[in-house]
């Protein structure tokens, strides 16, 4: 059997040291009627090629959206990821060790960790990051208990262009605390949050407002022109941001919120059908003992090097158990270590030099798309590489027109907003697209 | 701080580059929306980032390079081939909002891990949304609470045995249900008559770990879970030392209606210094009913998404969970096949069982004469030295070996929480046993030496008091 190395004489000396016939036997200290007698109704086993074989087969049946000209985002983005991402990450010193308890021997792990919450941390503008959370929807729904336990408050106002599928887990874990989830509704010509609604809403009772920004649309958020009526109801800002358009836009510790967190996945990740994920989260020093979830920080051995180990753990599960502020113990750890040397790689002028032509690109792609004959853009609000477009039809007849050509054309937005969006798609780029992709989806939109 | 890649940073040094020309900042945003002064982010080359990470790198112990003993967290060996498998880009390049015509492939792997999980734990569904073993038990608590909901039965109380992992009260408790602790019994299992007093009408669930964390199998578990369903209670078994089980016991036979499965533990997906990991959630059929959004479903020879379910919980996850995991424990389970599985198991036990036997009379073992896949000792006798469990674990770092787990379960005092795992041989055995024995030896006659272990590894005993009191969680922008 693959995997394992004992000879049948190891085995028979290992067997006779415990005074037992067979491993069957050890199994004996269970009471039979719980045993299943024979093996499991599952295949025989298959050789590496026989294996490898079967999974190409089966990888032959996708057509992998890395691999044509695709326009979707909606949370998950194709960016390149630069070789030496995928060789560092992939060392088995990273990948085949486990949580660093034993700081002595990981301090790989530890300073990596400490590397990951320093990017966050300079990229959001928040003092303190932790190292990392499933995706982007647990560490919303993180900061959403965060808030109601920081301010014993009942109820977290959300924008109603907030990505429905980080709603979605929000919902459910504030279900669990009794928490009431109100959204403030878009303004319909900008698609940012309407302010106006938001003042209204903001009542003794609401613990924390969420922003998103960008916003499921695409469109930037003006969190600093209502942060002060936040604060002044007593209620926490929570911001939920891209961390590639921090390159360009203004971070949120520039605008006083109080808890940041995001997807990860773009920086170096690959986007794997939405899984393994990468959320982050940062917060302000007063909050750092609410923070889920593990935290590094530096400090020196007995000789007095540098060196980096696990703290405030108390605020964890394995000490803390049911008053612990999370459950989480596994996290998202390699893909924490990729964003980490993502950053690093790229570094201030690289990352600078990625949100700008995002930017740069996303607005050409626009100007493009809005050239077409009964395409427009839907809001007027400012966007970063990702944008809605009104089509002349339903959206979904768009994207099966232009998959019949090759191109994924973008999320239509009656998956998630109902009929009133029919006519609504979703287009993201990256720096991954050229002038010729611009063209070749154009020349697709005004065929018909 | 002047070790990490800051440290390297020199202002106009070239990292990485996408485009040809450098682009202008955005023209037509109002000022208001714009970063004002840099990021921080360090300036160096690419080789320099190379070499950095890799000196970082081979500070780590990991699996690959000795043994990693460390108690109820599985630490076997990662087949390479998985990380080919997940490597394909048929599968790493999938975007999560394509058409499900476009990722039938996709599909057919999470429909057949299912299938393949519910065979292995004899439960009737499986969901692979939740991302981790303590998401697995949010979950499974959150489906609970949904089915007393939906049958009108108003029920709190989670309880646990006092063995359990930190990770069940604190998912209890944020499921919204109250945790009530119970005492183990005298031989390290659950006491009947202890849980006959603790169940009420109030008990939503029981939940137990199966070996539980003292490496033993709950030879009454069919009695315990009648008790708990006669007083209209669910069972949940925490599956993280399911590698004891696989092919071998179903947890499915043994009455449990809803479960968790730790695929970076049992179905050798690596644990990447911390995760990612996937913790699928298999129930039987009264829970199928609530169990998140979209489901995997089979029509007309096609796979297709079903979200339409209404009495659904909803999601806890952005998409389908940690697809390209759970793409990897396939791989596993493909390659292993159904005799391999139970093979696997098998040495797991004659690995644990053989290490057991041969520390047990250096560092006794409280509880229990024959083990499963993982045993607890403890460090107790070495106490008259002026010697910790702490100091034993340091000291067993000096040789290249990690440490077990510590201090964990908390029923033993001082204690060693040893998972050999079934990719060990008897010679790797055989030196931990050696180590154990000269440490040992070391205890008695130069107690120093152990309590200002380790000697050789990167960094030696930290500071972890001061990190506490005054913290620093980044490194320091420079002047």
């Amino acid at each position: 059997m693959p995997y394992t190395y004992h000879t049948d004489d190891d085995r028979k000396e290992m067997l006779q040291r415990l005074g037992v016939e067979s491993e069957d036997q050890l199994f004996e200290q269970i009471p039979s009627a719980y045993r299943i007698p024979g093996p499991l109704p599952l295949a025989a086993g298959k050789t590496e090629p026989e294996t490898m074989r079967m999974f190409a087969e089966i990888a032959e049946k996708n057509r992998p959206a890395a691999t044509m000209l695709s326009f979707l985002g909606g949370g998950i983005y194709d960016h390149f990821v630069p070789a030496l991402v995928r060789h560092l990450a992939g060392r088995p010193e990273f990948m085949t060790a486990y949580t660093p308890y034993q700081a002595e021997v990981s301090q790989g792990t530890l300073q990596v960790i400490f590397e990951f919450q320093s990017h966050i941390s300079r990229l959001t503008g928040m003092p303190v990051a932790n190292a990392s959370m499933y995706d982007a929807a647990s560490a919303l729904a993180e900061a959403t208990l965060m808030t109601a336990k920081i301010t014993g408050r009942g109820t977290v106002l959300y924008p109603a262009g907030l990505n429905p599928r980080y709603l979605a887990v929000m919902k459910r874990y504030a279900t669990g605390q009794g928490i009431s989830l109100q959204p403030v509704p878009f303004a319909a010509g900008s698609g940012q949050l309407d302010t106006n609604a938001l003042r209204a809403q903001l009542s003794p009772d609401v613990a924390g407002l969420i922003v998103q920004t960008p916003n499921y649309f695409g469109v930037l958020e003006q969190p600093w022109t209502y942060e002060a009526d936040v604060h002044q109801a007593g209620a926490l800002l929570v911001a939920c941001v891209d961390p590639i358009s921090l390159a360009v836009f203004r971070q949120p510790g520039a605008y006083g919120a109080d808890i940041v967190v995001g997807e990860g996945q773009s920086l170096g990740n690959d986007m794997n059908f939405g899984g393994p994920l990468l959320g982050f989260m940062a917060c302000g020093e007063p909050f750092v003992r609410q923070m889920p979830g593990r935290i590094v920080s530096a400090t020196r051995d007995v000789d007095g090097r540098e060196a980096y180990v696990l703290t405030l753990q108390t605020r964890e599960q394995h000490i803390r158990r049911e008053k612990a502020t999370s459950n989480i113990c596994t996290n998202q750890g390699l893909m924490a270590t990729r964003a980490t040397i993502y950053l690093s790689l790229l570094g201030e002028t690289g990352l600078v030099e990625l949100g700008r032509v995002c930017c740069e690109r996303a607005h050409r792609l626009a100007e493009l798309v809005g050239g077409c004959p009964g395409f427009a853009l839907r809001f007027d609000g400012p966007f970063f590489r990702e944008f809605v477009v009104r089509c002349p039809k339903d959206a979904e007849a768009v994207v099966k027109a232009a998959r019949g050509d090759g191109i994924l054309a973008g999320i239509p937005l009656s998956r998630y907003f109902g009929d009133a969006a029919r006519r609504d798609l979703l287009v993201a780029t990256t720096e991954k697209h050229t002038e010729a992709d611009y063209e070749r989806f154009c020349s697709v939109l005004r065929k018909d | 701080m002047s070790n990490t890649i800051y440290g390297k940073s020199r202002r106009g040094r070239l990292g990485y580059r996408f485009a040809a020309h450098t682009p202008q900042r955005p023209a037509d945003f109002p000022e208001a929306y714009l970063r004002r002064g840099s990021i921080g982010l360090p300036e160096v080359s690419e080789p320099q980032v190379a070499r950095h990470y890799v000196g970082l790198s081979v500070k780590n112990h990991h699996v690959d390079k000795d043994l990693y003993p460390l108690g109820s967290c599985t630490m076997k060996y990662n087949p390479k081939l998985n990380e080919e498998v997940s490597a394909l880009p048929g599968f790493c390049g999938l975007h999560p909002e394509q058409s499900e015509d476009d990722v039938q492939g996709a599909l057919e792997v999470m429909g057949s891990l299912e299938e393949k999980l519910a065979i292995i734990t004899g439960m009737d569904a499986i969901t692979l949304q939740t991302a981790a073993g303590a998401h697995g038990e949010l979950l499974g608590l959150m489906l609970a609470r949904a089915y007393f909901d939906d049958r009108g039965e108003k029920r709190s109380t989670v309880l646990v045995p006092d063995s359990a992992h930190g990770t069940n009260p604190s998912s209890a408790n944020i499921a919204g249900l109250r945790i009530r602790t119970f005492a183990s019994g005298a031989d390290g299992r659950v006491d009947l008559e202890m849980l006959r007093k603790e169940l009420n009408d109030d008990v939503a669930v029981l939940m137990l770990t199966v070996p539980n964390t003292l490496g033993l199998f709950e030879d009454r578990i069919g009695e315990i879970t009648a008790m708990v369903h006669a007083k209209g209670g669910l069972c949940y078994m925490d599956g993280a030392n399911l590698n004891a089980l696989v092919g071998r016991v179903r947890p499915g036979d043994l009455g449990f209606d809803v479960m968790h499965l730790n695929l970076h533990k049992t179905f050798s997906t690596p644990h990447g210094g911390g995760g990612p990991g996937a913790g699928p959630v298999g129930v039987k059929s009264n829970l199928e009913p609530f169990l998140p959004v979209p489901r995997v479903v089979r029509r007309e020879g096609c796979y297709e998404f079903e979200y339409n379910r209404p009495k659904s919980v909803g999601a806890l996850h952005s998409f389908y969970g940690n697809f390209a995991i759970c793409l990897r424990a396939l791989a596993y389970i493909t390659r292993l096949g159904a005799e391999g599985l139970r093979k696997a198991s098998g040495a797991a036990i004659l690995n644990a069982n053989y290490l057991a036997r041969e520390l047990s009379s250096l560092y006794p073992i409280p509880y229990g004469q024959r083990c499963m896949h993982e045993f607890v000792a403890t460090g107790e006798p070495f106490k008259s030295h002026g010697v910790r469990t702490l100091d034993i674990a340091k000291r067993i770092l000096d040789f290249g070996f990690y440490a077990p787990t510590v201090y964990f379960p908390l029923v033993v005092p001082e204690a060693l929480m040893i998972e050999p795992t079934e990719t060990e041989g008897k010679e790797t055995l055989d030196r931990f046993v050696e180590v154990l024995t000269q440490i040992a030896r070391e205890a008695a006659e130069t107690p120093e030496l152990l309590k200002e272990a380790p000697h050789t590894t990167p960094v030696r005993r930290l500071d972890e008091t001061a990190a506490n009191r005054h913290p620093v969680f980044t490194a320091p922008r420079e002047a």
